[in-house]
């Protein structure tokens, strides 16, 4: 069976392809970069409404598969940006309807987590799920992925994008604040906000802005206590999560699963905990179509379809409210 | 002697004798996963809030254990060992009588606490021991000082949500006589507080709301 998945419910347009035997046979992805400022929603839209023929072209084309081979066709409902979500599900409509094959919405949380499993061949992970939009800890329980901690405001990426941006760096931020860490050698005081398993990161983001502004520190001294402090936190609730649950493996998706530092500090503590760590490869961490196809292909094994009259987008949806019905 | 009774994801717990007296260690390490100098910042501040916590629980009247020693540099709080019951394992046991005054009594300290601008932070039956007809309130590692009504409502949804999924079978009356215990010590603040309990378990990222 072969799945064609469409993932648009941030700034990246994914179109992507694969089949039952967990192979990836097309994962294209399609960035829109703003000119200035972060994610306009209507900007990206139309950034994606405009690229969406020429991506799903060109994932048929690098699949090598015809159209009629093609057996579901699934999108990512929600959660997300409105306007995204909705290019993106009146693209999966149409394909859906033209090609007469059976429509699956997808929670976009739980494809992360569900492509990490196939990905590293993780069985029952603690997972987490940390990117610009999202920073979740979750881990299944009684037919359900049931969230831990999570953030309180803003995601830790969006954190990190945020001050990249004050700061003049590259965006995403990720990387350029991890190149900039790597000679920074003052750690800078800065709040540190964990309440029980959840976490806040609008006052770590404006406590480094105004430090960075106050002309103190050098930018590698800003990144590097960034970095340390907002992963820090994580690193806490994972393992607060992790000896509550007792869970025998531990996974790193999301964007910022391409941090090493982050990646280190999740060995780490699957390591303190007797747990194995997994850290999924980036092309599947980052937001892309195939997490989307794969997800949608086994909710339809599980007997999962989306009729057209449910199909609107939910861009609140949370991944908690989602029957899995795959796993035991 | 010396063992370790627990090893928590903040810290363990060492029972040890000393000075013939039998004691609790509460001992945060350091995480290797962490800078040394904000791990040492956040070891050194929780343990003495910890420690200050505690203290002020008793002068508001409120049963703690008592403190023996406290070792900020290396994180270390040393206490009484109380040996007694968690409420959460004993609850069962009681009869209806018993388990309503039980339960009025802990309110009763619930509102002492909110009363001194205590906190508790992890206000749950497995955090309050019984110990014959002494109830002691431990485990202060997540409390902190305020008087906001926000963070009392958090405090007071979590012991609901524990009777919920914990003592569902009892969660009614539970509250009931929780509740009347509470208004009792913290009179008038007490409704504020008891309604944004109401309010706080309706909320959450993205929870449905109606």
């Amino acid at each position: 069976m072969i799945a064609l998945g469409v993932e648009s419910t941030a700034d990246n347009l994914g179109i992507g392809i694969v089949s039952s035997d967990k192979e990836v046979l097309a994962n294209i992805l399609d960035v829109h970069v703003p000119e200035e400022g972060g994610i306009h929603p209507r900007e990206a839209a139309r950034h994606h409404s405009d690229e969406m023929g020429n991506a799903v072209r060109r994932a048929l084309d690098t699949a090598e598969v015809s159209v009629d081979e093609i057996d579901i066709i699934a999108f990512a409902q929600g959660p997300g940006l409105g306007p995204c979500l909705r290019t993106g599900a009146t693209s999966a409509r149409a394909l859906a309807a033209y090609m007469r094959k059976p429509l699956v919405g997808v929670n976009h949380c739980v494809a992360h987590v569900e492509v990490g499993r196939m990905a590293t061949g993780a069985e029952d992970p603690l997972t987490l799920y940390v990117s610009g939009g999202n920073t979740i800890v979750s881990g299944y329980e009684s037919g359900r992925y049931r969230i831990f901690g999570e953030t309180l405001d803003i995601a830790v990426g969006n954190c990190l994008d945020s001050f990249a941006r004050e700061a003049g760096l590259e965006y995403p931020g990720g990387p350029d604040i991890e190149r900039k860490a790597a000679a920074g050698e003052n750690l800078i005081p800065l709040p540190y906000t964990v309440k029980g398993m959840d976490l806040s990161y609008s006052g770590l983001l404006t406590a480094i802005t105004a430090e960075l502004h106050s002309g103190r520190h050098t930018i590698e001294d800003l990144c590097y206590s960034l970095q340390e402090t907002a992963y820090a936190m994580l690193g806490e609730v994972t393992e607060r999560a992790l000896a509550h649950t007792g869970k025998p493996e531990l996974l790193l998706t999301g964007g910022v699963a391409a941090n090493k530092r982050l990646a280190g500090i999740v060995r780490d503590i699957a390591g303190d905990h007797g747990a194995e760590p997994h850290v999924v490869p980036i092309r599947l961490a980052a937001d892309n179509g195939a997490m989307i196809a794969w997800t949608g292909l086994i909710a339809y094994q599980a007997g999962h379809v989306t009729p057209l009259d449910a199909s609107h987008v939910n861009p609140s949806w949370r991944m908690d409210q989602v029957e899995i019905p795959w796993r035991e | 002697m010396e063992r370790v009774i627990a090893k928590g994801a903040e810290a363990d717990l060492v029972l040890r004798e000393w000075n013939g007296l039998k004691t609790l260690s509460k001992i945060r390490n350091p995480k290797g996963y962490r800078h040394p100098e904000l791990d040492s910042r956040l070891r050194r501040s929780r343990t003495k809030a910890e420690a200050d916590i505690i203290h002020r629980a008793k002068l508001s009247g409120v049963p703690t254990p008592l403190l023996y020693h406290v070792d900020p540099d290396d994180a270390v709080i040393v206490m009484e060992y109380i040996d007694g019951a968690k409420v959460r394992d004993v609850v069962d046991k009681l009869t209806d009588e018993e388990r309503r005054i039980l339960f009025t009594r802990i309110g009763w300290y619930a509102g002492r606490l909110h009363g001194a601008g205590i906190i508790h932070g992890d206000l749950t039956t497995s955090n309050i021991l019984k110990q014959g007809d002494r109830l002691v309130f431990i485990d202060f590692g997540l409390a902190e000082v305020s008087t906001e009504v926000e963070k009392r409502g958090v405090d007071l949804n979590l012991m609901n949500r524990m009777l919920t999924s914990t003592h569902y079978r009892h969660q009614e009356e539970l509250l009931a006589a929780f509740v009347e215990g509470y208004r009792e010590t913290l009179g008038a603040e007490a409704e504020e507080a008891l309604t944004r309990m109401e309010e706080v378990a309706k909320r959450g990222r993205y929870i449905e709301k109606n």
